[in-house]
């Protein structure tokens, strides 16, 4: 049976009704209030990201000396920068900047750290203790000084930062994959696929990958709130996404601590939204992990 | 114990060595050396001069004869000279060494001070309004950016005191440094004290689950004793485990706050050494970081190896 008909099947059990895809929503927002409030965040993240020039109707490069460090007005919300572009446009746009770099950076390091762990996990032997020992090695650096010595390396620019960031991420999808694999090639469908004569190749790709994809959402979840900070605090350093992208770790950086003292908006509202998004990827990431892997529920 | 003990110090051995040779190559996978650097900034273009001055570094000689003069150096405790101010790498970090330390200790204390308490309340009161508020309290210490919480602390020191606290000069009495260090520590420490916090939840849930919690009540004893002398004194084990894990977490925490508070320590150091592509000094701090992460790891193993006997059995 697969996750998605179990937890159909546990709904039905509870008394739920959940015939059309309206009650589900209602019910999952019953069920799990701080996930809901999650999935709302994430989707005007999203929709930010998505419909930007639609959202607001200046430019987010345009500058305009006059405005310079502009305070909160009618015409702009948030105020302007010190070329005065305005901040609130930037924001939004940054949802783009973020959203590329949590989203490509997460898949990316996914991508390889489900290779990763379900070679090491799969063929075990030498193999899995030559990969673990890397693991080991990519694990030993906390994330940020890793994602620099790379985007130092690398240089700066968009690519470059979805690089630096995906590349620490791998190790820590590569242990929960590999420890799952473990677990699941001692499974009796895995055994009966053998016996039936699959190919080794066809067991792992068609057997045991699928049932990593519930670990997976989790992890993938996490991780993309951890990339999303992680690009901040990058383009804080000067070393993530170059200007002219409006990135939001970017508008904190540079004169962040003097403008604490002349002009707050340009620390509050960019730190805010960093907040909030992060915030609503941990709330529906653990939302997620209650429903998919009830086991770690706390 | 002494075999596990042994195979732990040689993969720990086996890991630093894996990580120098990471950052050795990818500090020179960059094209142009720091020599290529200077002379673009300098606007000079004498090829005798510029083929000396990579002479003097030992750029002229095979990346792989430069890593073991590095490794070497090392052993030997000579870390090289800065390519920026020509002074030892040695004499340069020393100094900041202990305002990092004594920073990211304070950092730790803050972060159990208030995640292990808390955590222990929002167990015991699962469900309950204050269980949900300190998981939502948590929830967003993991979600704000720790420069962006430094920031916010400053904002309430001009609000407060009128103007920002410096850094620039620190005393050297620990004490006194301790003072100035508290609202950067409480920067640092409030994201790790969540991660505390959750942790020590979880486990002290998982815990109370178990039987012998049951058995302990069965007997008549009372709430208050099963929660502090059972199940708290069970739950400490993974959290022990985490704050070791947590000195890398830290690390990242220390990077960024000394950067927006000015803080001359080793942290900030390398964000700066890394902007102006000062490499003896990058990979000399990275390897710094690096041994303090893996021995902090070793020895929680080892304390969890003496506080559980299971993991010597399963060894």
């Amino acid at each position: 049976m697969s996750e998605s008909s179990e937890f159909e099947a546990e709904l039905t059990r509870a008394g739920a009704r959940t015939d059309t895809l309206w009650r589900k929503l209602v019910f999952f927002t019953r069920q799990y209030p701080l996930g809901a409030i999650g999935a709302v965040i994430m989707i005007v993240f999203v929709g930010a990201a998505l419909f930007a020039d639609v959202i607001t109707q200046w430019s987010p490069l345009d500058t305009n000396p006059a405005l310079s460090l502009g305070a909160p007005s009618a015409s702009h919300w948030f105020g302007s920068d010190f070329m005065g572009r305005d901040l609130y446009t930037r924001i939004v746009y940054g949802a783009r900047i973020s959203l590329a770099v949590g989203i490509g950076s997460t898949a990316l390091g996914c991508f390889f750290g489900v290779v990763l762990g379900l070679v090491s996990g799969y063929i075990g032997g030498w193999v899995d203790l030559a990969i673990q020992r890397v693991v080991d090695i990519l694990q030993a650096l906390p994330l940020l000084v890793m994602a620099l010595v790379l985007a130092a390396a690398l240089g700066p620019s968009l690519q470059n930062t979805i690089f630096s960031i995906a590349i620490p991420l791998i190790p820590y999808v590569a242990r929960v994959i590999r420890s799952n694999t473990l677990s699941l090639r001692e499974q009796a469908f895995v055994e009966a696929a053998h016996a039936v004569g699959m190919s080794e190749w066809r067991v792992a790709v068609r057997h045991v990958l699928p049932n990593t994809i519930a670990p997976l959402i989790v992890l993938g979840t996490a991780q993309l709130g951890a990339a999303i900070l992680t690009e901040a605090a990058l383009s804080f350093l000067g070393l993530g996404v170059p200007e002219p992208y409006p990135s939001w770790g970017r508008m904190l950086s540079a004169s962040a601590a003097e403008y604490v003292r002349t002009a707050p908006w340009l620390v509050i509202f960019p730190g805010v939204t960093i907040s909030v998004v992060v915030f609503g990827t941990n709330l529906l990431g653990d939302a997620l992990r209650d429903i998919l892997d009830p086991r770690q529920r706390g | 114990m002494a075999a596990y003990l042994i195979r732990r110090f040689l993969l720990m051995l086996l890991t630093l060595f894996g990580i120098s040779v990471i950052i050795f190559g990818l500090l020179r996978i960059v094209p142009g050396n720091v020599v290529d650097i200077l002379f673009d900034s300098a606007g000079m273009i004498d090829p005798a001069a510029k083929l000396q001055i990579e002479k003097d570094l030992g750029l002229d000689k095979p990346v792989p004869v430069q890593y073991l003069q590095w490794i070497d150096g090392l052993a030997h405790g000579d870390l090289g000279y800065s390519y920026i101010d020509e002074k030892p790498v040695l004499q340069q970090i020393a100094p900041r060494i202990p305002i990092t330390a004594e920073l990211g200790f304070l950092a730790l204390v803050f972060s159990v001070l208030f995640g292990v308490p808390l955590g222990v309340v929002s167990a015991v009161r699962q469900d309950e309004p204050i269980d949900y508020i300190c998981r939502v309290v948590s929830l967003s210490g993991l979600s704000m950016p720790s420069f962006w919480i430094g920031l916010l602390i400053l904002m309430g020191a001009v609000a407060w005191f009128g103007d920002l606290p410096t850094y620039t000069d620190m005393p050297s009495g620990f004490f006194a440094r301790a003072w100035l260090l508290l609202l950067p520590a409480m920067a640092v420490g409030f994201r790790s004290s969540s991660l505390v916090m959750r942790l020590t939840r979880s486990s002290m849930l998982e815990v109370m689950r178990q039987d012998y919690i049951r058995t302990a009540r069965a007997k008549g004893a009372s709430v208050q004793s099963v929660n502090y002398n059972h199940a708290l004194r069970n739950a400490m084990l993974p959290v022990i485990t985490v704050i070791g894990i947590e000195a890398a977490f830290l690390i990242g925490g220390l990077i960024v706050t000394e950067t927006v508070f000015n803080i001359p320590g080793m942290a900030r150091f390398l964000v700066e050494s890394i902007r102006v592509r000062d490499y003896p000094v990058v990979q000399n701090l990275v390897m710094v970081i690096a041994v303090v992460v893996v021995v902090i790891n070793f020895i929680v193993d080892m304390l969890y190896a003496v506080i559980d006997p299971r993991i010597k059995i399963a060894d």
